[in-house]
């Protein structure tokens, strides 16, 4: 049995005026084996990009390793001056990125609307 | 279900799994099936899922160093009112407290992004305790209640 892949989409989305939004659409789990898939994923966005959105409605199984790849992801997009609004996590996991203070460097939104939205507010 | 079980005949399930990742999973899925049969709601099924699911990571990675030939143990023993579940393996055990994580830290790079596993169990269950045994082994034990007087 081998750990189940980290599927990561990117694609860009309009929301109002102003540039492109770049959504990473994850799927699967994110695990410690998904660091390629996570940071390697990131890291094909272009610096001039500054609004990046992060959609969990499709993940399976997320632990505290796949937490830290997130976080480690978040570093690097302050250090570019991008900012990250986060949609698609369980109610669960709401809970547990609260637990773990990453609400303070990314707001969690119930659906894709709402955190587009939180882009030009 | 629970109206069968009394504190001196308590069921038990155990497991036997590798200490390969990925495996967690299967931990994971039992006890959420042994929780949902006690009756215990689906929020507190989550919370079950991801602390034996961290707990048993930690049993692989730190216990038993991912030696594939070292397997981990899972015990789950259900209560009138409890579920516990005890996760084994063969290292000395976590030395010191689960740190609250730092969310500043972490992003200014001065704290490891990992290392947050113990915190979220100790913050998504009722009791837990980490016993040390050498040579034996160690173990986590971590309890949920059907109906917990505070969370």
């Amino acid at each position: 049995m081998q750990e189940k892949t980290t599927d990561v989409k990117m694609e860009e989305v309009q929301c109002g005026t102003g540039d492109p939004i770049t959504v990473l659409r994850f799927a699967g789990d994110i695990t410690s084996a998904s660091k390629a898939a996570v940071l390697g994923t990131y890291q094909g966005i272009p610096e001039s990009t500054k609004r990046i959105l992060l959609d969990f409605s499709k993940v399976e199984y997320l632990n505290s390793s796949g937490i830290a790849l997130v976080i480690q992801m978040m570093i690097a997009a302050s250090k570019n001056g991008q900012t990250i609004q986060t949609f698609g996590l369980t109610p669960h996991f709401q809970k547990v990125f609260t637990m773990v203070g990453i609400t303070k460097y990314t707001k969690l939104h119930a659906d894709e609307k709402a955190a587009c939205a939180a882009f030009l507010g | 279900m629970n109206g069968l079980m009394t504190e001196e005949h308590r069921s038990s399930i155990e497991l036997r799994l590798p200490s390969r990742l990925g495996f967690e999973k299967v931990a994971m899925g039992t006890a959420a099936s042994v929780a949902k049969l006690m009756g215990f709601t689906e929020e507190r099924i989550q919370d079950l899922k991801t602390a034996v699911a961290e707990a048993c990571i930690n049993a692989m990675e730190h216990g038993n160093k991912l030696d594939e030939t070292l397997c981990v143990g899972v015990i789950l023993s259900v209560g009138p009112e409890t579920l516990e579940v005890k996760v084994l393996d063969t290292g000395e055990g976590p030395k010191g407290h689960a740190a609250t994580p730092d969310i500043d830290r972490k992003m200014h790079e001065e704290e490891e992004a990992r290392g947050m596993g113990m915190f979220l169990i100790e913050a998504l269950v009722d009791e837990v305790e980490w016993v040390s045994a050498p040579p034996a082994g160690s173990y986590a034990r971590m309890v949920i209640h059907l109906h917990p007087t505070k969370h």
